[in-house]
C-alpha cells in the first residue's frame, strides 16, 4: 500500500532530533529541510508528510486523526491526556519535570501559589502529595513568576537546570522524568497497521540499539 | 458568570439543519433497515433514567453525566448510553418474554464534554443488542451485521478490529499470579500506554520467558494467524478455550462473507468497562474515531437481576457520516410561485405533483422580497404568474 502518513511534529529542535532518527531508520528524508516557515512538509520518497505544531499541539492533531503518528513530550502526553497510544519511548529530548522555588521561599499561605505551564500536571502532583494549592496557568517565563512575587513555586520541566540557576531559584523536588515519545491514532493504528508498525518497529530497532551503546 | 447570549447553546449542544438532517435520516434508514430485515425489533426508553439504576450501570464516567433532581431530590441522569436502558428493559417491561432477544434503538444519548465544548455531548446511536444468546454464532452475527450495516451505507475503505478483554484479563493474572497485579497492567493498556506498561514489565520479577510473554501481547494485532500467534503465548485452558472460539467466530464470519475486513487486535480495549469478552470497533478511512463499536457484556443484565450473556453494537452516527463524505444525493425541491389569481390553478398542479411524491413547495409571490434569491433554494421552480394560461419553467 502506498499510503502516505501524516505525522505530527513539535517545531524546533525536537523535529530535528526526531528527523535524524528516522534518516538512521532508513527513511529516505532530504538532507535539509530548510524551508523553516512551512507548517506542512511533504516526504514522498518516504511515504510520509509533516505537519509541524507547537509541541503541546501534536496529541491533538493525532487524537482528532488529522495526523496518524506524531512525537510528543511525555510532559506534554501528562498534561493534555489525549485518547492517543503511545507507542515507543524515542529517548530524545531527555529533561524532567519538576518543583522550583526560591532558596529562602516562603511557604507559610494557607494554599501557596504554583505557577506552571502544565497546570492538570501541577495540580495532580500536588493533590498526590496531599497539599493544597493554588495553581496559576502561564504560557512561558515560568521562572519570572517567583522573582516577582506572583507565585510560590513553579512546576516547569528542567533539562540543564541553567535557566533555574540564572534566575536563583533552586530545585525543590522532581515529578517525572521525560522524554519524546511516539504516539499513534487509534483508528489509523488499525487503518494502517503495516505501514505504522514497519515504522514502530524500525525505530524501536534503532533506540534500542543505541542503548545498548550508551 | 456573565449572560449567555440569546443564540447560544450549553456547550457540546448542536442544531441539525435541513440539509444535514435530510442526510442523516436517509442513511439512519437505511442502517435501521438492515437491522429490521434481521429481524431485530426498535424500542423506545426515556431521555431520563434515575443515577442509581441506568446511571450506575452505564460504563460512561460519572463526571461525564448530565444530572438533575426530581421533585423528590432523587438524582436523574441523561441517558448517557442504550446499553444499560436496555438491560432495565429487558429485566422489566420485558421479564416474561424469552431469551434469545433482538432489539434495536436510534437515540440520541448524552455525554458531558469538560474538556472542548466543541466536541457533541448529544450524539445520535443506531445499535443492537442481542441478548440471551451466550454463543460464537451470536458473536457472528453482531460482527456480521455491522459489516453488512457498513457496506449497505456506501462505506468501502474500512476495518473491524476484533480483541477479547477477557483473553487478556486471563492471561495477565495467570501470568502474575493474582488479579491486582494484573490490575496494575491492564491500567497501562486501557491508557494506552504501551511506553508504560513495557517498562512496568520490565521491572517485574519475572522469568525472561513471562516478560516475554507480557511483551509480546503488544504485537498480537493483525489477520487471523494472530489466533495462533497468541497460543504460543501459552495461555491456560480458559485462554486457549476463548482462542479456539475466536476461530470458530472467524470461519462463521467466513460464512457471513464478513471476514474480508476483519482484524485481530487483543490490544483493543473499550472505555466502555461492562464488557466481558470480545470487543469490536468498526474504522473508515480518513475518520479518526471509531464509527462503530461494540462487545459481549455478560455481567451487566446481573445488575437488574435478569442473567444472561448478551453481545451489541452501536453505530455512532455524526462519525459514520462523516466516514460517508459528500455521497448521498439531496433530494429534489420543487417550487411553485403564483400569484393570486391563479392560485386554484398552483394548488391543482401542487396537489398533483405531491401525489406522485415530488417534495413542493408553493409560494405565493406577494410574499416574497427577493424572487431570484428564494429561487436558488430549488432544484426546479415553475411560475404561474399573470392572468394567462399555461407553465413558465425558469
Amino acid at each position: 500500500m502506498s499510503t502516505v502518513l501524516t505525522m505530527a511534529m513539535p517545531k524546533g529542535r525536537i523535529f530535528e532530533e526526531a528527523v535524524d532518527l528516522l534518516r538512521q531508520a532508513g527513511y529516505p528524508l532530504p538532507p535539509e529541510f530548510d524551508e523553516s516557515r512551512k507548517l506542512i512538509i511533504d516526504a514522498p520518497e518516504a511515504g510520509l508528510r509533516f505537519i509541524l505544531a507547537k509541541p503541546m499541539d501534536v496529541p491533538t492533531y493525532v487524537e482528532h486523526g488529522v495526523a496518524d503518528i506524531g512525537i510528543a513530550g511525555k510532559d506534554v502526553m501528562l498534561e493534555e491526556e489525549r485518547d492517543v497510544y503511545e507507542v515507543l519511548d524515542l529517548k530524545i529530548s531527555e529533561c524532567y519535570l519538576a518543583v522550583a522555588g526560591l532558596p529562602d521561599g516562603n511557604h507559610q499561605r494557607v494554599a501557596p501559589k504554583i505557577a506552571s505551564k502544565y497546570p492538570n500536571v501541577a495540580s495532580h502532583y500536588f493533590r498526590e502529595q496531599g497539599q493544597q494549592v493554588e495553581v496559576i496557568k502561564l504560557n512561558g517565563s515560568i521562572e519570572l513568576a517567583p522573582l516577582i512575587g506572583l507565585a510560590d513555586r513553579i512546576v516547569d520541566i528542567v533539562s540543564t537546570g541553567r535557566t533555574l540557576k540564572e534566575n536563583g531559584l533552586v530545585e525543590l523536588e522532581k515529578i517525572a522524568d521525560i522524554t519524546s515519545r511516539l504516539i499513534v491514532n487509534p483508528a489509523s493504528y488499525r487503518l494502517h497497521a503495516a505501514r505504522i508498525n514497519d515504522l514502530v518497529e524500525r525505530m524501536r530497532t534503532l533506540v534500542e540499539s543505541k542503548e545498548g551503546l550508551q | 458568570m456573565s449572560k449567555p447570549f440569546v443564540f447560544e447553546k450549553p456547550a457540546g449542544m448542536r442544531d441539525t439543519l435541513p440539509a444535514f438532517y435530510q442526510k442523516n435520516e436517509d442513511i439512519k434508514n437505511t442502517i435501521k433497515n438492515e437491522m429490521e430485515s434481521w429481524g431485530y425489533q426498535f424500542i423506545q426508553t426515556p431521555t431520563l433514567e434515575y443515577h442509581d439504576t441506568v446511571g450506575e450501570a452505564s460504563a460512561i464516567l460519572d463526571q461525564q453525566l448530565f444530572k438533575l433532581l426530581d421533585m423528590e431530590g432523587k438524582t436523574l441522569v441523561l441517558r448517557p448510553d442504550m446499553t444499560a436502558p436496555i438491560a432495565r428493559v429487558v429485566s422489566s417491561s420485558m421479564k416474561h418474554v424469552a431469551y434469545p432477544l433482538r432489539l434495536a434503538y436510534s437515540s440520541p444519548v448524552f455525554r458531558a464534554q469538560q474538556r472542548e465544548g466543541g466536541r457533541p455531548a448529544e450524539f445520535e446511536q443506531v445499535g443492537i443488542e442481542l441478548i440471551g444468546e451466550g454463543t460464537a454464532s451470536a458473536e457472528a452475527e453482531a460482527l456480521a451485521l455491522m459489516t453488512e450495516v457498513i457496506k449497505k451505507s456506501g462505506i468501502t475503505s474500512y476495518t473491524i478490529a476484533v480483541g477479547h478483554i477477557g483473553f487478556v484479563q486471563e492471561l495477565l493474572s495467570d501470568i502474575l499470579g493474582n488479579d491486582s497485579r494484573a490490575g496494575e497492567l491492564l491500567r497501562y493498556l486501557n491508557e494506552k500506554n504501551y511506553v508504560g506498561y513495557t517498562s512496568h514489565v520490565k521491572q517485574l520479577p519475572l522469568s525472561s520467558i513471562d516478560t516475554q510473554r507480557l511483551l509480546k501481547l503488544l504485537d498480537l494485532r493483525g489477520g487471523v494467524e494472530v489466533l495462533n500467534e497468541a497460543l504460543s503465548l501459552k495461555p491456560n485452558v480458559n485462554g486457549q478455550r476463548t482462542l479456539q472460539e475466536l476461530k470458530t467466530l472467524y470461519s462463521l464470519l467466513g460464512e457471513y462473507e464478513a471476514a474480508q475486513n476483519i482484524v485481530f487486535d487483543f490490544t483493543l480495549f473499550s472505555h466502555m468497562s461492562y464488557y466481558t469478552g470480545i470487543v469490536f470497533e468498526g474504522y473508515a478511512a480518513g475518520i479518526g474515531a471509531p464509527i462503530a463499536s461494540g462487545g459481549r457484556y455478560d455481567d451487566l443484565l446481573n445488575r437488574f437481576d435478569r442473567e444472561a450473556p448478551a453481545i451489541g453494537f452501536a453505530i455512532r452516527m455524526d462519525y459514520f457520516i462523516e466516514a460517508l463524505g459528500n455521497q448521498g444525493d439531496n433530494k429534489n425541491r420543487q417550487c411553485i410561485l403564483y400569484t393570486e389569481k391563479r392560485r386554484k390553478e398552483a394548488l391543482q398542479l401542487t396537489k398533483s405533483k405531491r401525489a406522485e411524491g415530488a417534495h413542493v413547495v408553493m409560494q405565493d409571490l406577494a410574499g416574497v422580497k427577493n424572487v431570484d434569491e428564494f429561487s436558488k433554494r430549488f432544484d426546479d421552480v415553475l411560475y404561474l404568474i399573470g392572468s394567462q394560461q399555461g407553465e413558465d419553467f425558469s
